[in-house]
């Protein structure tokens, strides 16, 4: 560790003002920051630096995302061998998945990243961390057999115009990696729905079992199936689904995680969960359709809810800013997930449209927050003056 | 003396404030990226090239010809009820284009289908007839028309362009991009045939023209 130390400190006359490779400094300073806590301080007036940085809470969020992938790897093993009457050892299927996910990974990773360095390298900016998340996420979210080339301009896509656009990281209004999914639900439909995609190799049907649907719960209700799988295999995610998404028990020791560590909002989680079960009780009092009697436990289990609950809504950049707003976004975001669910069923999954949809209305719930309090102290002011 | 001024008026047809007026439209003062008019219809028409091209000359013959009729009446209209004049003015050139395409171009016609009546209320009319029919000669008014139906052809050829490749997969109706990428795994990309992606395109035509050309920034 200390040789790297040295050797960065040895190159890095290089890169600053009028050295050799001066027009490379924000990548180079992009390296260092990330393998070191930049020692930089502030000179004037009293400033309280924490000594986590926005490098520092992406790698932790980085960690909770953890459980969810290997889980996703093993699971996407796991449902390849069920769809093929095989059954395989844990490391089998672990290795089968890994192999299937890395390239997801890889490419996000190496799309993103190259887009985020021209674009700072070009605006002379630093490199920004923001993407360290979202290139993790973007694949987790995605069906495990999504052409690479897919993935790869649908992250152009979410880069360009759901960052750079805006200004780059902590100006987007709406979250990334969820630009990149929506992008490829409605530029490639077919590779974003169905009951084939989410087990790999399904859809060229070599050696699947007779009779295997491969449809996700989710995608069942969608279609107004009644689905019988059971709560707890949807828990622990022995279910078909995205890459990421299908252990909600892995889920939950991230958001453990995030929660632990003050980086994600618990009000969020908490409100966008409470708003999903308000419109699933809502939902079950008519009880008009089948789908409409799923009790709120199966529907919190059901597809990306969770996910979406514990790492998209609480983005601190696309998310309302203001405690009071923060409850109010997550509860009118989880009605809104359960409505599109079952209202519509060309979205079967309406977490995605519902954080993007409640993205815009951030900045606007943060505005009134903060005209009401202004009000109210101007009133306690007049008081006090007469 | 006399010779003097009758020498100061005499202006060449195509003199350089004269194509200043055709070119203008083209970049610094382009109708759809600089002044946003006409936005709807740059939205409507452009999933393919074919429509696109027939709206633009829709829309550069109504300028053009709207801008010269009205510049020839300028002085004969009532200020009170300008705004009617035109609209009649327009009207008209409207319904004959409408019965052109009709008796012409039956199947882009139809692929058009309200949006060559809506040239009456396109924002691009109104604003050059406001702007400047009402006070500048006819020549140079209908000069100002083709240049800002050429501008905004321009941006619907770009747009549509990109929309046609990049959605069916063709040019003008002509399968561009071959079979054998099909084969490999290559999808038509259905994003760009909806409204959402031209109005990015358009977007990103802004932001490209604004990195280059940066007075048109806002302070």
């Amino acid at each position: 560790m200390k040789a790297l130390r040295n050797y960065l400190d040895k190159i890095k006359p290089n890169f600053e003002k009028g050295g050799k490779y001066e027009k490379l400094q924000s990548t180079f300073d992009a390296i260092e920051t990330f393998l070191y806590v930049p020692k930089k301080v502030t000179f004037k007036g009293s400033h309280i630096r924490d000594s986590i940085d926005m490098k520092r809470t992406m790698s932790v969020v980085l960690i909770a995302l953890m459980p969810a992938l290997l889980f996703g790897m093993w699971n996407v093993g796991y449902q390849h061998s069920l769809s093929i009457g095989e059954t395989n050892g844990i490391f089998d299927n672990f290795l089968f998945g890994a192999i299937k996910v890395i390239p997801l990974i890889a490419v996000s990773y190496i799309v993103g990243l190259g887009i985020e360095f021209i674009f700072a390298q070009y605006r002379g900016h630093e490199v920004n961390e923001g993407f360290l998340v979202s290139g993790m996420l973007i694949p987790m979210i995605m069906p495990i057999d999504v052409p690479l080339w897919m993935l790869a301009v649908a992250t152009a896509f979410a880069v360009i115009f759901g960052k750079e656009v805006f200004g780059g990281t902590g100006m987007n209004v709406f979250n990334p990696a969820l630009i990149a999914r929506a992008f490829i639900f409605f530029a490639y439909p077919a590779q974003m729905s169905g009951d084939k995609i989410w087990i790999a190799g399904l859809t060229e049907g070599k050696g699947v079992v007779d009779g295997f649907s491969g449809a996700t719960p989710l995608g069942n209700w969608g279609q107004n199936i009644a689905d019988h799988t059971s709560f707890m295999d949807m828990f622990l995610g022995f279910i078909p689904g995205s890459i990421g998404e299908t252990s909600k028990l892995a889920i939950l020791i991230g958001a453990g995680i995030l929660i632990f560590t003050g980086i994600g909002s618990w009000r969020i989680m908490l409100s966008t969960i409470l708003g999903g079960v308000f419109m699933t009780l809502i939902f079950n009092m008519f009880a008009a359709n089948e789908y409409m009697k799923v009790d709120p436990l199966t529907q919190l289990v059901m597809g990306g809810f969770l996910f979406g609950a514990v790492f998209m809504a609480t983005d601190p950049v696309s998310a309302s800013q203001t405690n009071k707003g923060k409850y109010i976004y997550g509860f009118i975001l989880g009605i809104f997930a359960i409505m599109i669910r079952v209202f519509n069923p060309a979205y079967p999954e309406g977490m995605m449209l519902a954080i993007l949809l409640m993205n815009t209305f951030a900045p606007l719930i943060d505005y009134y927050i903060v005209e009401a309090n202004i009000n109210r102290r101007l009133k306690r002011a007049k008081k006090a003056v007469n | 003396m006399s010779d003097n001024i009758s020498v100061k008026k005499r202006e060449s047809l195509f003199s350089a404030q004269n194509l200043k007026l055709l070119k203008g439209p083209f970049n610094d003062n382009n109708p759809i990226t600089v002044q946003v008019l006409g936005i709807c219809s740059a939205l409507a028409v452009t999933v393919q090239m074919k429509p696109a091209i027939v709206m633009a000359l829709s829309v550069m013959i109504v300028t053009a010809f709207s801008n010269l009729i009205i510049s020839i009446m300028r002085n004969g209209i009532p200020p009170s009820i300008r705004i009617i004049v035109q609209l009649v003015v327009i009207a008209a050139l409207v319904i004959i284009v409408d019965q052109l395409l009709k008796a012409f171009v039956y199947d882009v016609s139809k692929k058009l289908s309200v949006f060559v009546g809506l040239i009456i209320t396109n924002c691009i009319l109104m604003g050059r007839l406001e702007a400047f029919a009402m006070a500048n000669k006819p020549w140079q008014s209908f000069l100002d028309g083709i240049g800002n139906g050429l501008g905004y052809g321009l941006i619907l050829v770009v747009v549509s362009f990109f929309r046609e490749l990049l959605g069916y997969g063709k040019i003008l109706g002509m399968q561009v991009i071959p079979d054998s990428f099909y084969q490999a795994g290559y999808v038509n990309n259905g994003m760009m045939i909806l409204p959402p992606m031209a109005l990015i395109t358009v977007g990103t035509i802004i932001w490209i023209q604004r990195s280059k050309n940066r007075d048109l920034i806002e302070k």
